[in-house]
């Protein structure tokens, strides 16, 4: 049996104690006619030597950004990760730890949280951050919840095409048995216009959601965009692209009152999806209604600097059914791994990566517009990501499929989200992707193409 | 005033000017990046980063991490938390490109070993279930919660019927109420009697037509195996309202009885307690959901199905569905980990860990009820909830005092204070990994701190790096950020 180390003498001596003849037995609680009355049906045990061949053979089926170059987006994206970040953060102290409750027995874990909140909301430009959401759509609609409890607003929820279609979903689903309604703005050539915006803003409308860069990659006027929400009274949440936060104007600069976004791009992996990390940083005037961990700084019995879990009379252990989220396990690890990640890279190694990616992007871009076959290149200005257009009759899905069998992950088939955009395929770039394989997207496009 | 023992904020230790070694230059040249995106947008200074060498990074965090306590250096019975040894065979597999190196838009065709897996894992815990369809995308417990009450919320709705109230005993866990009510309905308490299990009459009292669902934790936090539950059940049932099982203590269970079995719709499972995935300091989690056969059809899309011809596929076409409840696919990691460790179990292996995590948890009932009365009963499931209500008349010493002079002991603290039903809680629980050196090492300490005079309880912990937080201080002026001066 694995990981399970008493001997026959062990469970013995421990019956004895307990005054219990057999270990069925202290099982008798549960009546007889509900138990399971044969083995599970699940496959028999394996070895480690076999379960370990067993799953190589199986993640040696796939496909991945280790064997091909990985062009796809919409918030993942192939960075490179400093072997600090896996080695660090790899470590059983950090990793095997539970969520920080006896603050003396979990500084190191508090501490690190405590940076990330402060590295995190120096980036995003806010007052203050959390601990971490579960990701980026989850943490769309808990800026939403923070708006609503903050404005009394119950009418609308307003956002535009360009936000993540996944976390429009997210939003809706959320939505569906409470009061508000998800109002979408239609995007024009790939940008929210302001007075579209405006337009759909109502005197009940709680929150206004601006994605930017937005999920075609293009950047947003967000200045502006923040503005006609706050012309109605409503918070501004931005949900950002966590790299873009090296090279851009803050969303804090142009007036946010929540951040939120997709925090994998920091130093963690893909891993088809999760776990990611949910971003989350606002006004220090909304901390009381924040929702998840925080974490702060206060002094010991003997006055020193020690931290600790605070404001907790917000969350469901205290709280209960009016906490201000249900969140209980976050994603911990996640935040550490950006933490370090942040730190390694440093002001200078940061900013190179936001334009490296941007210049790769650049010349992807270019170099795709050349192709005979493609129509135009659709976002604009953009930062590492845009939407390519092929020529009439092209399917982004049957090009991008064909670029796979050569070995290029080439994009993201609009399609998927936008049933009336057959032929978009959405190109992302980081500072990963060499001249060489940028050159080996454009020859598999063309071929694709011919 | 004597050191603390944390190093410097990294803030702290930044010096300007200091450069990273990490990446190189483009190998386009330094085309300026105005040409590229309008200045407009552009920050005007560099990213407000600390600027720290590699090597002070790596002993800054190798620093921090001696800090903690954690299951690689410490028996940590944290009740409610299911804190076993977690595999490290599984990191190696889960790390795998395959696996690891996966960008959430790929297509099923490109990943068709992975998939394999999730397909796998769906079928193994609808079958620990003993229900039909599983939705793996919850990222935690909690959010498994909500989405199982939206799932009921969406059966409701297409039998026409609008039941507002949820349910929850007063010893569930705070995820209860709070995923209730996130998902829009009312929450209703129902007592526990003085045996902890519940209160048969109040729940007759507040069953009606307007209840949609029951939540319940079997075993309970209590660590008791609610053996009512077939006559919930029924009760349940005649009133049309569902059966939810929070399944954090599975690993009471395994292969013993089922959730559906005893009568459950709905359950969430929390694979980073029962199926040995790391906690990572705060999580990592993941929380897939398991339903009847009826509410299958509202799971969130897309779920992995096996086509005819043997290969995999990502179902989205679920027009009745209740959509998405996250981005992307779930906390995939997570959930490899999880397949890796039930087959690294197998079905005699699963029902071991459960016989064995109760005998553990027996034990240390037995050996420490003497000292630590356990309110509820002498026999427990795989966890116990003593109580140091009297020691805290007669001497003073609470249960936060015991569980911080543990600290001392190096043993991680218990739950505490948890559930609410039982006054100055200490939850117990060992887990199956921990051999019976370790659980007498803890018994021995535990009986060792009951003899202690209280002025020393009160003073600990004397080894930790710090001394206990002043805690009102930090809600009161919270200080939440490190800022410049
Ligand atoms: C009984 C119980 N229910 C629900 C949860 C919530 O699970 P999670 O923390 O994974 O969201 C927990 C975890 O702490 C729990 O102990």
């Amino acid at each position: 049996m694995a990981y399970t180390p008493h001997t026959p003498e062990d469970i013995a001596e421990m019956l004895a104690a307990i005054g219990a003849g057999t270990v069925e037995e202290l099982f008798d609680v549960v009546p007889e006619d509900l138990r399971l009355k044969r083995p599970l049906a699940v496959p028999a045990a394996m070895s480690e030597l076999d379960l370990t061949s067993h799953a190589a053979a199986l993640s040696a089926m796939d496909q991945s950004a280790a064997s091909e170059p990985c062009f796809l987006g919409g918030g993942f994206y192939d960075h490179f990760i400093p072997a600090v970040v896996d080695q660090l953060a790899g470590r059983g102290e950090f990793y095997t730890a539970y969520t920080p409750y006896q603050a003396e027995a979990s500084q190191g874990t508090l501490q690190a949280i405590f940076e990330f909140q402060t590295l995190l909301a120096q980036l995003t430009g806010m007052e203050v951050a959390n601990a971490s959401l579960y990701e980026a759509a989850t943490a769309v609609v808990e800026a939403c919840f923070l708006a609503m409890t903050h404005t009394g607003r119950l009418g609308r929820i307003v956002t535009s095409d360009a936000l993540h279609p996944e976390y429009r979903q997210t939003l809706s689903t959320y939505l569906k048995n409470l009061d508000p309604e998800l109002v979408v703005v239609p995007s024009v050539q790939e940008r929210t216009r302001p007075e579209d915006l405006a337009a759909a803003l109502t005197d009940d409308t709680a929150a206004v959601v601006i994605q930017h860069p937005n999920f075609f990659g293009s950047l947003e006027d967000l200045g502006a965009l923040i503005a006609a929400a706050h012309a109605r009274g409503a918070l501004a949440i931005v949900c950002v692209d966590a790299v873009s936060l090296g090279l851009l104007k803050s969303p804090g600069a142009c007036g946010a009152d929540i951040v939120v976004g997709e925090g994998q791009p920091l130093g963690n992996i893909m891993n088809f999806g999760g776990p990611s990390l949910g971003l989350f940083a606002c006004r220090s005037e909304f901390v009381r209604k924040m929702p998840g961990r925080l974490v702060g700084e206060t002094l010991d019995r003997k006055g020193r600097r020690c931290f600790t879990l605070t404001l907790q009379t917000r969350e469901q252990h205290i709280r209960r059914d009016k906490a201000t989220s249900n969140i209980c396990t976050n994603q911990g690890l996640m935040a550490l791994r950006a933490a370090i990640h942040l730190a390694t890279l440093g002001p200078k190694g940061f900013r190179a990566v936001a334009e490296t990616s941007a210049r790769q992007a650049r010349k992807a871009a270019d170099r795709l517009a050349g192709v005979p076959g493609v129509e135009a290149i659709l976002s604009g200005p953009f930062f590492r990501e845009f939407v390519v257009r092929f020529g009439k009759g092209r399917s982004a899905a049957e090009v991008a499929a064909k670029c796979r069998k050569l070995g290029v992950l080439a994009g993201i088939p609009l399609s998927r989200f936008y049933p009336d955009r057959p032929a978009d395929l959405l190109v992302a770039v980081t500072e990963k992707r060499t001249d060489g394989e940028i050159e080996k997207l454009v020859q598999a496009v063309q071929a694709a193409l011919v | 005033m004597e050191p603390s023992g944390l190093p410097p904020l990294l803030f702290e230790s930044s010096r300007p000017g200091r450069a990273s070694s990490v990446i190189a230059p483009c190998e386009s040249g330094e085309t300026p990046i105005e040409s590229l995106i309008p200045a407009e947008f552009l920050a005007d200074a560099l990213p407000p980063l600390p600027e720290i060498d590699e090597l002070s990074v790596v002993r800054h965090y190798v620093r921090l991490s001696q800090l903690n306590f954690a299951i690689d250096k410490n028996f940590y019975p944290l009740g409610s938390c299911t804190m076993k040894y977690n595999p490290k065979r599984n990191e190696r597999i889960a790390s795998l490109p395959g696996f690891a190196q996966v960008h959430p838009q790929q297509d099923a065709e490109t990943i068709q070993g992975l998939l394999q897996i999730l397909f796998e894992l769906q079928n193994d815990l609808a079958e620990i279930a003993g229900l039909h369809a599983v939705s793996l995308q919850p990222a935690a417990g909690a959010h498994g919660e909500l989405t199982a009450l939206l799932v009921a919320a969406a059966h409701f709705r297409s039998l026409g019927q609008n039941r507002q109230n949820v349910l929850v005993p007063d010893s569930a866990h705070g995820t209860n109420p709070s995923s209730a009510h996130i998902a829009g309905f009312e929450t209703v308490t129902v007592k526990s009697g003085p045996d902890g299990l519940v209160d048969l009459e109040d729940l007759k009292a507040k069953l009606d037509e307007n209840t949609a669902v029951f939540m319940i934790t079997n075993p309970n936090t209590a660590g008791l195996f609610d053996r009512q539950i077939g006559e919930i059940s029924k009760m349940l049932r005649a009133k049309g309202a569902l059966m939810y099982l929070d399944g954090a203590n599975m690993n009471a269970i395994l292969g013993v009885v089922r959730p559906g079995d005893m009568g459950a719709d709905l359950m969430h499972y929390n694979p980073h307690k029962t199926f040995s995935g790391p906690h990572g300091g705060g999580g990592p989690g993941a929380g897939p959901i398991a339903v009847r056969d009826h509410l299958a059809k509202f799971l969130p899309a897309p779920i992995v199905i096996r086509r005819a011809d043997g290969t995999y596929a990502l179902d989205d076409d679920r027009p009745d569905s209740i959509g998405r409840v996250r981005a992307t696919f779930g906390n995939v990691g997570v959930l490899v980990r999880a397949w890796a460790y039930i087959r690294s179990q197998g079905p005699d292996g699963l029902r071991h860990v459960s016989e064995m995590a109760v005998l553990n948890a027996n034990y240390i009932l037995a050996k420490l009820k003497d000292v630590y009365p356990v309110p509820m009963g002498d026999r427990c499931m795989h966890e116990f909830v003593a109580s140091a209500r009297a020691m805290s008349r007669e001497t003073g010493v609470r249960a936060m005092d015991i569980a911080k002079r543990l600290l001392d002991y190096g043993y991680h603290a218990p739950t505490v204070y948890f559930p609410l039903i039982i006054a100055e809680a200490l939850m117990i629980e060992p887990t199956e990994t921990e051999s019976k050196q370790t659980l007498d090492g803890f018994i021995d300490a535990m009986r060792a701190i009951a003899a202690e005079p209280a002025e020393l309880v009160h003073s600990a912990p004397l080894t930790t790096p710090v001394d206990r937080p002043d805690e009102v201080r930090a809600a009161k002026h919270p200080v939440l950020r490190w800022q410049s001066t």
